[in-house]
């Protein structure tokens, strides 16, 4: 700041009513939702390399279904985010693919078909009766039954991207410094991981213990890395005067600081301690605790960070 | 060609003309602006001075805004001119979140994006921007920055050394110059700005971007409604007892 001295103090006193947050709630939850989409997959093809599908019965349905869910989610946020949402049509008939909203809308469309295309088969394979007998979509899903495995790897490869986009949209908006893309993209890589192993965490009632324990394991790495990046960006940031700028909204007596440190000991702090202990001795209702605890703190720390940036004055 | 800008703030008074013959020249609506002029007071009481500042599109040669619409709403003109394609525009703002100078506004009557385009429907004609024509004193110089023989760049040459664009940390390689500005009137994180009534008015924020009327529901129905549900909602929206009687009677 230059204007900390007598002679060179700056005040604006006459001026125009400035945009406040251009992207609000809407987006975060965007965010939060793609990253239990994006997770579950990334999760669920970590635990099938590891373990055997008995021990976890229900996960070959489960893991499209919670997907397919959040996607839809995040989808229709995404359209609702938009002043013109029938003109999303536009991102496929005009696109621009130096825009990163452009090529996300495009992957995220592809990976939200195939998650589809794995949901019918699944619940087709596990459920024929569902929604009801003789469902002919349920039936064809069961026809295509050995696809499954056959584009799995492949959704497992686009989930990466999938995940990863909204960091490079993050990092395309140049006018907030605070976001700079390589800690987004991983920050956006380890919300997949705890968004992803927390929801499966809240399915895995009946899977054995191992494949529990893998996902505390997911769960601690996940919220231990992610946790040390916000440290790492609160305390020494990148260094500009604008990313100091914009977390003196999170440091002391900043208006976000209570939200952004709820968020910390909430999501990450607490459920890191918990999924340690879990991987020593199993117990259930404590690791759910953590996995409903890690989406909250989740949605907060995205919340905070998303936000702040556009408190700052442009001009 | 590519057409630049140049502010003299050692010339500009504040009578804010170029940001009303720019409001009537292309139908801005209220609440929002693609020219304004910010007055910064500088030092303390009795040692001030105040400084003028117009403020509008950069249209940089390596635009962030362009780079993010998903859509190429915001495209380049061959003359260098980053100009606006309403209609194809989805309204996802990433073009507010790009622009490091805070240039782009959603139109509330339209719920598109839209910003100064240096008046392009002026230039094709061969007439000067509306801002440049209404200066009293020739503070605003626009013409071609490559040409060695136009005035901006004669303007240039003649202030060698002076001359600074807004944030060139940000590598956007902005055709808009000042000269006489200093840090204090160009770089946003140089000076306060206090919310709150102040000596001229209320600096303040807008509730929402776009028409805070246009809800969620209201952009998936808008094109089964009737525009005159939709049209102006934003700017009735003042202290005026008599259009409110006037919109109860009729509605009954």
């Amino acid at each position: 700041m230059e204007n900390t001295i007598h002679a060179t103090q700056a005040i604006v006193t006459l001026d125009v009513a400035l945009p406040g947050i251009i992207w609000g709630w809407m987006i975060t939850l965007n965010m939060w939702a793609k990253s239990i989409g994006t997770g579950v997959i990334l999760v669920g093809a970590f635990l099938l390399y590891r373990h055997k599908k008995e021990e976890m019965p229900n996960l070959r349905w489960m893991m499209p279904l919670l997907a397919f869910i959040f996607l839809n989610i995040f989808l229709l946020f995404t359209l609702t985010d938009l002043h013109h949402p029938y003109r999303m049509v536009n991102i496929f008939l005009h696109p621009h693919w130096t825009s990163a909203i452009t090529v996300g809308a495009w992957m995220a469309s592809l990976f939200t078909g195939l998650i589809t295309l794995m949901l019918l088969i699944g619940i087709g394979d596990a459920h024929p009766g569902v929604p009801f007998k003789g469902c002919k979509l349920t039936a064809m899903g069961r026809s295509l039954s050995p696809l499954y495995e056959k584009i799995f790897p492949f959704v497992v490869f686009l989930a990466v991207p999938v995940t990863l986009y909204t960091a490079i949209i993050m990092a395309e908006s140049s006018a907030r410094e605070l976001w700079q893309a390589p800690a987004e993209v991983m920050q956006m890589m380890w919300a997949a991981f705890m968004a992803g192993s927390s929801a499966l965490i809240l399915v895995s009632g009946n899977w054995s213990k191992e494949a529990r324990k893998d996902l505390a394991l997911v769960l601690a790495i996940a919220t231990f890395f992610s946790f040390m990046m916000y440290m790492g960006e609160y305390f020494f940031s990148f260094k500009s005067a604008e990313a100091e700028a914009t977390l003196a909204f999170v440091h002391s007596g900043g208006p976000y600081n209570v939200e952004f440190w709820f968020g910390m000991v909430l999501g990450f702090i607490i459920p890191f301690f918990i999924a340690m202990g879990n991987m020593k001795s199993d117990n259930k209702t404590l690791l759910k605790l953590a996995a409903i605890l890690a989406l909250v703190g989740l949605y907060m720390a995205k919340d905070v960070w998303l936000k702040i940036p556009q408190l700052l004055n442009l001009s | 060609m590519k057409l630049g800008f140049l502010v003299d703030l050692n010339l500009c008074m504040g009578c804010k003309g170029c940001e009303v013959a720019c409001k009537v020249e292309n139908e801005v609506p209220l609440s929002t602006w693609r020219l304004r002029v910010k007055y910064i007071d500088i030092g303390t009481f009795p040692d001030t001075s105040r400084s003028f500042t117009p403020l509008r599109c950069n249209h940089c040669e390596s635009a962030p805004c362009e780079r993010i619409c998903p859509v190429s709403a915001l495209h380049y003109l061959e003359n260098g001119i980053v100009n606006v394609d309403s209609s194809r525009c989805i309204g996802c703002a990433g073009c507010m979140m790009a622009c490091p100078y805070g240039a782009i506004y959603m139109d509330p009557e339209t719920n598109t994006a839209d910003k100064c385009t240096y008046c392009a429907h002026r230039v094709e004609s061969g007439m000067m921007p509306a801002c440049v024509v209404v200066c009293p004193v020739g503070a605003n110089i626009f013409g071609d920055v490559e040409d060695d023989n136009s005035n901006i760049s004669q303007y240039i040459m003649a202030h060698q050394g002076a001359v600074q664009v807004r944030k060139p940390e940000k590598n956007t390689q902005p055709k808009h110059y000042y000269v006489g500005g200093g840090t204090q009137t160009l770089d946003p994180l140089a000076h306060e700005r206090l919310e709150g009534y102040g000596l001229f008015n209320n600096i303040t924020h807008l509730e929402a971007i776009g028409d805070k009327h246009h809800g969620v529901l209201d952009r998936f129905l808008a094109p089964f409604e009737s525009e005159e549900k939709y049209d102006n909602r934003s700017f009735m929206d003042f202290d005026n007892k008599d259009y409110k009687s006037e919109l109860t009677e009729g509605d009954n």
